[in-house]
């Protein structure tokens, strides 16, 4: 079953033909999604009544585009600063638990990298609602101490992003690791001898050495939490982000908006993962 | 040098015990206190496993419950079926090019919001979608169907929705398999079955094992399929929990319904690393 | 003169095992010092505690006469050529071999002299913008070197640098090695387990072996006069035999080994009826036709060629004596043996002086 041993025609091609229904099953949700944004409907379904590119800049009632439409643009926004936030925390965090892992022997390490790991197999769900509950403990018992209100405890954008952070961290923690394991520790005994102090060693060999994996953690890790649903559900406040501004939208019932919404998502994401790509592939 | 270094340490533990300790253990330890709790009246509270007797005794939290579980082991062995053959074909028959770009456009799509893949499926499937209309006008069907709203329907979501995260550990694993170790097996006599038998599934296991992990993690918790394509009266547990949570804020059951679902998250994850005999950091890590 | 390097009474312990045990040397200015063993004999440790990455357990290193057991490894005047050169693949050649100056805070135009004055000094010049693995394993090495020498240490240390070079270009290095060193003027210690490498460069050796130093000296002494077994049985190659002494006649001694092989040898502090070991070279074994011509040799035996080992300058032949003893012998390329084949009669000989002999437990 590899190129080098003969198989039977049939064999093949129906093995082909396997291949390519799947592709075309991963690629039909999403080509629908694309091709009804230019629907001149007030329904993401057929019949097909014209194309057109109202749903983008429309700005007149009822095809408001996207590009006119307040509640979507501060929606991204808001995924957009909760992203920047949880990107930026969780590479930082991930970097320093990378270094602690791989320089450090210590007593309970095993135990801590489990730890770490386990966010990765906590539902979303149940971190979200594990982190309201505190918060809100928290927020009570401050409030039975000092009769002080923190707001910020309270179901908001800090929730979002402490939520979010809590298990995209853990992803940071793996992508960096894994590139800080190829590190060859010569180099920085190497600048120690050159007349380094460790700092520098670290600052001007290893740091640059990690850039790849940090750099395409910051991507992995704002991808995820742009495009977030479940944790983000349960600790949302009034500021809602993108896809939980799209989904109140949905459950009301769809129009093409939602559609050109979605195609600039795709465009946006996939460019971004192309950028990580191509960033990798340079030596 | 040595004390700097000792300042170092402390220094790289802070965040992670931090991060650990505030967003992971105190919390789940929180909701564990509040699932143990009663509420007496206003503000007092009493300890009692009342949350877990209603939970276990009221027949349709039990039956979502079950219900859920079995559901996502269904989808876990349908994305594994499903995704196998095709990672083996990127993984060993696509050559050069044709591999890197079946990779990517694996990829693709899961860079896309979950809520874009579902709202994808309801256009599709909707009385009124591309499917319906499809079947009319190829004179299958006289009227509109409804394709949405039924466990079949949620079952084309979830697959749809983890497929990725089977495809990729798989892919993986498969490419370290040496060509010459299959070579080698049909050398000596082996037919395809008993190759993929012997040595392919032998091989591939760490991937299956890690894939199926994080599916089945991924079909429990799903929140969105279940809400958007399934039917009104099958309800998932996350959207218990939700309900729960945010339209009753009854937060003592629905902490208990949480940590049901960690727990049975917990069991089902440690009974498949125990029944293939591996550990979470090899798996994970 | 103060010695450029010095270790005094070096220890170095990992838990129960003792990895370097009480060392001591001291390195003229301007030498090319090896030290020579095999993996694991604790070379690397003593390499390391002189560069500051490990603290010995007791002992002093000096260098320049001064202790620098309380000086962090980026503030010793020594440098080091790592094993694997460690180059930072990151940078170019330039900033590789500026490194060292940026962080002594040197400005920028003479760093870019300096570097460009090093690559001069390398045979490399105008390479400085290149990548490093743009370059060749030999350009490397030499890059590896010029990124020490701009700092002007006292010592430069190397680890095995030529170890990952494949064998042409590894005898071509030694070479140039030494010359660098000449014209650097630069004491270099560097570390082994070639024995071809240590013999070719060296002005002085070190043999090491499960953390002590077994023998120092120049490579003529440990080739021609070893102290003790290890450095005969380590230094080039050789037929050895366990026996007992039977006469004792002021240096030489007559002896017999346990195959009964009759042999006279060197040997000092030996007492008839001690158990010894003896050494001889295949290269010391003269070969001959005809037993005449072997009249000046104290030992000589008859035997059949069993095997010819044919490796160009290097050849050998296996010959089995009467009492079925094997020996092995250098194949003279004169064309005088050309013609030798397996199963022919030959005679072969050898002097006392070439049979070195120790007292074994």
């Amino acid at each position: 079953m590899i190129p080098t041993i003969p198989t039977s025609r049939a064999f093949r091609l129906t093995y082909g033909a396997y291949v390519a229904l799947f592709f075309l099953y991963l690629a039909l949700p999403l080509t629908v999604v694309a091709v009804f944004a230019f629907n001149d409907s007030q329904f993401p379904s057929l019949p097909w009544d014209g194309f057109t590119w109202a749903w983008f800049f429309g700005t007149e009632r009822p095809q408001i585009g996207v590009f006119h439409e307040r509640g979507i643009l501060r929606a991204v926004g808001t995924s957009a600063f909760v992203a920047g936030c949880v990107a930026v925390l969780s590479v930082a965090v991930g970097t320093t638990n990378a270094f602690l892992f791989n320089r450090y022997e210590f007593r309970g390490k095993g135990l801590l990298y489990v730890l770490m790991l386990l966010p990765l197999v906590i539902p979303g769900i149940v971190l979200g609602i594990s982190i309201l509950i505190f918060s809100s403990t928290l927020a009570n018992g401050i409030w039975d101490l000092a009769q002080m209100d923190i707001q910020a405890l309270r179901p908001g954008l800090l929730l979002v992003i402490l939520g979010q952070f809590s298990f995209i961290t853990t992803i940071a923690t793996l992508v960096i690791s894994a590139r800080l394991q190829k590190f060859d520790r010569t180099l920085e005994e190497a600048a120690l001898n050159l007349g380094a102090d460790r700092l520098t060693a670290v600052r001007t060999i290893t740091l640059p050495f990690l850039a790849p994996a940090m750099v395409g953690a910051v991507v992995v890790a704002f991808l995820m939490s742009f495009e977030n649903f479940n944790t983000t559900l349960m600790l949302v406040g009034s500021d809602a982000p993108l896809t939980i501004a799209m989904f109140d939208r949905l459950k009301e019932g769809s129009t093409p908006l939602l559609n050109a919404v979605s195609l600039l998502l795709m465009l946006g994401s996939s460019l971004l993962a192309l950028l990580v790509i191509l960033f990798q592939r340079r030596p | 040098m040595r004390s700097q270094s000792r300042i170092a340490f402390y220094l790289l533990l802070t965040p992670l015990v931090l991060w650990l300790g505030l967003l992971i253990v105190i919390p789940h330890i929180d909701m564990l206190l509040i699932s143990l709790r009663e509420r007496i009246s206003f503000g007092v509270y009493d300890r009692s496993l009342l949350q877990y007797e209603k939970a276990l005794t009221e027949p349709l939290y039990l039956r979502t419950f079950a219900r859920t579980a079995v559901m996502s082991i269904l989808a876990t062995a349908i994305t594994l079926i499903i995704a196998f053959p095709v990672a083996y074909y990127i993984a060993k028959m696509a050559k050069g090019r044709l591999q890197q770009v079946l990779f990517l456009l694996c990829l693709i799509p899961f860079y896309v919001s979950e809520l874009v893949r579902t709202f994808g499926w309801m256009i599709l499937l909707r009385e009124t979608g591309i499917v319906s209309n499809l079947l009319q006008w190829t004179g299958l069907a006289d009227q509109p169907v409804e394709l949405l709203y039924t466990d079949a329907t949620m079952m084309v979501g979830l697959v749809y929705t983890s497929m990725l995260f089977m495809v990729v550990p798989l892919v993986t694993t498969l490419e370290s398999l040496d060509d010459s170790v299959i070579e080698a097996g049909y050398d000596l006599g082996g037919n395809g079955f008993s190759v993929l038998r012997e040595i392919i599934i032998p091989h591939a296991m760490p991937g299956i094992v890690s894939g199926c992990i994080v599916v089945f993690m991924l079909s429990l918790g799903n929140y969105l399929t279940p809400t958007m394509l399934g039917g009104k009266d099958s309800l998932w547990f996350t959207e218990m929990i939700y309900n729960q949570f945010i339209v009753r804020s009854n937060w003592e059951l629905g902490a208990a319904f949480g940590f049901m679902l960690l727990v049975l998250s917990s069991v089902i994850v440690w009974g498949m690393l125990a029944l293939t005999g591996r550990t979470l950091k090899e798996t994970m890590g | 003169m103060t010695p450029d390097l010095e270790c005094v009474g070096l220890v170095k312990r990992f838990g129960d095992t003792t990895a370097v045990d009480n060392v001591s040397f001291s390195v003229p200015p301007g030498s090319f010092f090896s030290i020579l063993g095999p993996s694991g004999c604790g070379k690397t440790t003593i390499m390391r505690m002189i560069a500051g990455f490990l603290d010995p357990t007791s002992g002093d290193i000096r260098i320049k006469g001064g202790s620098v057991l309380d000086t962090p490894p980026n503030k010793r005047p020594v440098n080091m050529v790592f094993q694997h050169l460690a180059l930072f693949p990151m940078m170019t050649i330039a900033e590789n071999i500026g490194y060292g100056l940026r962080r002594r805070g040197m400005g920028k135009a003479e760093i870019a002299r300096k570097v460009d004055e090093a690559l001069d000094r390398i045979g490399l010049p105008g390479i400085g913008a290149r990548k490093v693995d743009e370059l060749s394993g030999g350009q490397k090495q030499r890059v590896a070197i010029a990124r020490c020498m701009v700092l002007e240490p006292d010592v430069l240390l190397l680890d095995e640098p030529l170890g990952a070079l494949d064998l042409k270009l590894r005898e071509h290095m030694k070479v140039e090695l030494k010359a660098l060193q000449a014209a650097f003027d630069t004491t270099f210690v560097y570390i082994t387990h070639d024995q071809s490498e240590a013999l070719v460069m060296s002005d002085q050796i070190a043999v090491m072996n499960a953390g002590r130093f077994e023998q120092v000296g120049t490579g003529q002494d440990l080739y021609y006069r070893p102290d003790t077994p290890f450095v005969a049985g380590f230094i080039g190659e050789s037929n050895r035999w366990k026996g007992r002494i039977e006469a004792v006649d002021g240096g030489q001694v007559q002896l017999r080994t346990e195959s009964g092989l009759a042999m006279r040898a060197t040997g000092a502090g030996l007492a008839q009826g001690a158990r010894a070991e003896i050494f001889v070279r295949p290269e010391s074994i003269r070969l001959a036709s005809s037993e005449d011509a072997l009249s000046g040799f104290d030992n000589r035996l008859q035997g059949t060629v069993t095997s010819l080992l044919f490796n160009g300058a290097a050849s050998r032949v296996l010959v089995e004596d009467d009492v079925g003893e094997t020996l092995e012998v250098t194949l003279p390329q004169s064309g005088e043996f050309s013609a030798l084949k397996r199963g022919d009669a030959v005679h072969i000989g050898w002097g006392a002086g070439q049979a070195t002999c120790f007292g074994a437990g």
